[in-house]
């Protein structure tokens, strides 16, 4: 019988901590079961700057900025069933908690006017991207296919909704494995 | 004589006079999602979370009392659909940052959204600026949280007979106050029982927070419908 191709999946952090690539990785030596499955596109594992097509895209934090836009895009462009992991990329999480403040505001205490800063200058390098003026969940700006919530998701709620997803089954989370924090 | 009854998803379900549907069940132990609802306190209807199918109308449990016979539907797909969108706006119109609450395992909003699967906020969010009001020298307000179940003004003013909470404004502009412009000037106590009812994260002791471990806390043993009350 022929090998069935393995799964091809790319992640990528927009607006997180990189806390959910650590749960990612938190699913330890579960990770070698996995990799005779999938196989990584683009992903700060393999350092592959662009998102071909593949099967499914995993994306970490919320969108603070022009460029997560733009790589978030590119994920919905190329991946079959996106999947936002933890609270960033569902609900904005703690970068969204300046989201009642405006940008000027921030720049200005952050980089000016903050206490024991002298001759500080808001950055304006072309290469930056530019702040949105609110950061929001990726289900806002693209359709996404299924959530894994928690700050971060445990390895076992990850590896529930991959291994659901790699049997062709709905994934769910029971008690225990959905948490929001 | 015995009690009369009716059928809850199935299940006989005894009452007594005067029972609404809701404590019918709770006093069999079956669990039907709410918020709004405190035993201890008279129901008011306003959350729509407990609204069940009675004799095939919908109809909020706290408020509905059962006739005999009747046949009631709780946990079906269509009302638990029409939940978890109920929750979900009540997750976009305020800020719910679970991370950093310290009511985060022990919240019945959140638990009751644990146990309808809700596993996205599904609508946009509204991001709204809240200021807290940390005036008090015991007590924290963080009106963030705030889901306009109206225990606490209920409990302030029928059990402390203080009055210090009220929701004003109207529709979407609904939202709580204090009777002073801060909770300090009041005469709030941390004894009273208006202190103490909050389902969520808004009324909340200085200096005891997140002090029982994750994987210890109250909805982390048990789902919220393993303890019928819900509370």
């Amino acid at each position: 019988m022929p090998v069935p191709a393995k799964l091809r999946v790319a992640t990528t952090s927009l607006a997180g901590c990189f806390g959910c690539h650590m749960s990612i990785l938190d699913i330890d030596e579960r990770l070698l079961a996995l990799l005779e499955l999938i196989e990584f596109d683009r992903s700060p594992l393999t350092d592959i700057k662009h998102c071909g097509p593949c099967d499914i895209g995993i994306i970490e934090g919320g969108v603070c900025n022009a460029e997560n836009v733009h790589v978030l895009r590119e994920f919905r462009a190329n991946c079959k069933t996106l999947i936002a992991i933890g609270a960033c990329a569902i609900n904005g999480g703690l970068p969204a908690q300046r989201n009642h403040l405006s940008v000027s505001t921030i720049l200005n205490e952050v980089y000016q006017t903050q206490h024991g800063l002298v001759g500080g200058f808001i950055p304006n390098d072309p290469e930056l991207p530019l702040l949105l003026d609110k950061v929001h969940p990726i289900h806002e700006v693209v359709k996404i296919d299924y959530f894994i919530p928690g700050c971060p998701p445990s390895a076992d709620a990850i590896w529930k909704v991959l291994t659901d997803l790699l049997a062709g089954k709905t994934p769910e989370l029971g008690h225990g494995l959905i948490s929001y924090d | 004589m015995n009690n009369p009854t009716f059928t809850l998803d199935g299940k006989t379900i005894p009452f007594t006079e005067g029972q609404t549907i809701i404590q019918a069940a709770i006093a069999a132990s079956v669990y039907i999602p709410h918020l709004c609802f405190n035993p201890e306190f008279k129901a008011h209807g306003s959350c729509k979370l407990c609204t069940v199918k009675a004799n095939g109308r919908k109809t909020a449990s706290c408020t509905a009392q059962p006739q005999p016979d009747m046949i009631v539907e709780s946990n079906i797909q269509e009302l638990n659909d029409e939940r978890r969108a109920l929750l979900q706006m009540l997750f976009v119109e305020g800020n719910h940052f679970c991370p950093s609450c310290e009511m985060s395992g022990q919240c019945q909003l959140q638990a009751t959204a644990y146990e309808l699967n809700m596993m996205s906020p599904h609508f946009d969010h509204f991001f709204p600026d809240r200021p807290l009001d940390a005036s008090h020298p015991e007590y924290l307000l963080d009106f963030n949280r705030c889901i306009l179940c109206s225990l606490c003004v209920q409990a302030s003013r029928d059990v402390d007979g203080k009055n210090v909470f009220a929701l004003a404004g109207r529709g979407i502009n609904s939202h709580l106050i204090v009777n002073a412009s801060q909770l300090a000037e009041t005469g709030f106590s941390g004894d009273d029982k208006a202190a103490h009812v909050c389902p969520v994260g808004v009324i909340l002791k200085k200096r005891v927070g997140f002090v029982v471990p994750v994987g210890q806390r109250k909805y982390d043993l048990l789902p919220i419908s393993a303890l019928a009350k819900g509370d």
